[in-house]
């Protein structure tokens, strides 16, 4: 169990743009994945409100939802986004970490569907959620 | 009746490209991804310049789908921002200077925003253009358009809908 976090941390820091935002693994297993990102002033967005920028929430889900899929049972070798929707229920507060929790709710021979929900330290009121198809990549298929 | 003689030239671009720096230099997230903007009259071209940082997949390597989607964002609420602007800054009433210095109108909020990802990002520079479908006074519709070596195969486009600032209660 903590192997499997370790690698999923090990993985994740390997992707240079999910270590440049100082994203952390917190679990990932079961076609379910859960990433903190710390609050950064190289995030803000908007100079008045220092509210991090919509865009680094979406690095955050779409990274998490990517993890999710890898963590599904079915072990697919790699997966990369083919469509995510972002909607965002309200600004994240300053100075807060961003918590995503990502689900793989459906795995085809090809395409993954994943849920994925961001919430600052108010566990109670969303940030922003996500919906995504990704594709799978299994490793037997080995084609050319 | 005579017509005004047109501005010359250099008070004219200066006067745009001050008040578009001021836009971009302003938010930090702008700078960490590396994201440049090139000018036409209204047009503006967003560019997405490479750098490791970037880079989701290592092995390819490709472009983070984080930052794909971050890039594309920020190209749709920047031109939103400033298609929204030009008026204000065509007839004086906002001060590329003023704006400098850190009096900026208050941006639009994101609503929601849909990514639909067509090409992995190749290890280069990318472009994007946004497109602002409607503009109301409470909400927009923005359409954008990002690509790498050649404009007719896009690697990556979306629509995202924004709250316009002058709705909000202050």
């Amino acid at each position: 169990m903590i192997d499997e976090l370790k690698r999923a941390q090990e993985f994740l820091l390997a992707l240079p743009h999910s270590r440049a935002l100082g994203m952390e693994i917190v679990s990932c297993s079961g076609g379910e994945a859960a990433i903190l990102m710390p609050y950064d002033e190289k995030l803000i967005g908007d100079p008045k409100t220092r509210v991090v920028h919509g865009g680094a929430v979406s690095a955050l889900m779409d990274t998490c939802c990517g993890m999710a899929v890898l963590a599904h049972p079915d072990e697919p070798f790699s997966t990369a986004t083919i469509d995510l929707r972002i909607d965002y229920m309200r600004s994240a507060s300053p100075g807060q970490t961003i918590l995503a929790e990502a689900t793989c709710h459906q795995m085809t021979r090809n395409v993954a569907f994943v849920r994925a929900v961001a919430m600052d330290e108010d566990r109670s009121r969303p940030v922003a959620t996500a919906t995504g198809a990704f594709t799978v990549e299994h490793k037997t298929e080995a084609t050319s | 009746m005579n017509r005004p003689r047109p501005e010359p030239i250099q008070q004219v671009k200066q006067r745009r490209d001050a008040a578009l720096n001021a836009l971009v230099k302003s938010v930090p997230y702008i700078q960490f991804l590396g994201i440049t903007f090139d000018r036409r009259g209204d047009e503006l071209t967003a560019q997405l310049n490479f750098d490791e940082k970037l880079v989701g997949n290592p092995m390819l390597p490709a472009l983070h789908g984080g930052a794909t989607a971050a890039f594309l964002e920020m190209t749709a609420m920047v031109t939103l921002h400033w298609t929204v602007l030009w008026e204000g800054i065509e007839n004086g009433s906002l001060d590329p200077e003023a704006m400098a210095d850190g009096d900026l109108p208050r941006q639009p909020k994101t609503i929601d925003f849909s990514v639909d990802y067509l090409r992995s990002g190749l290890p280069r520079d990318a472009y994007a253009r946004a497109r602002v479908w409607r503009s109301g006074r409470r909400f927009a519709s923005v359409h954008v358009e990002a690509w790498q070596d050649n404009k007719d195969k896009l690697l990556a486009q979306a629509t995202g809908h924004f709250l316009m600032s002058s709705s909000d209660r202050e």
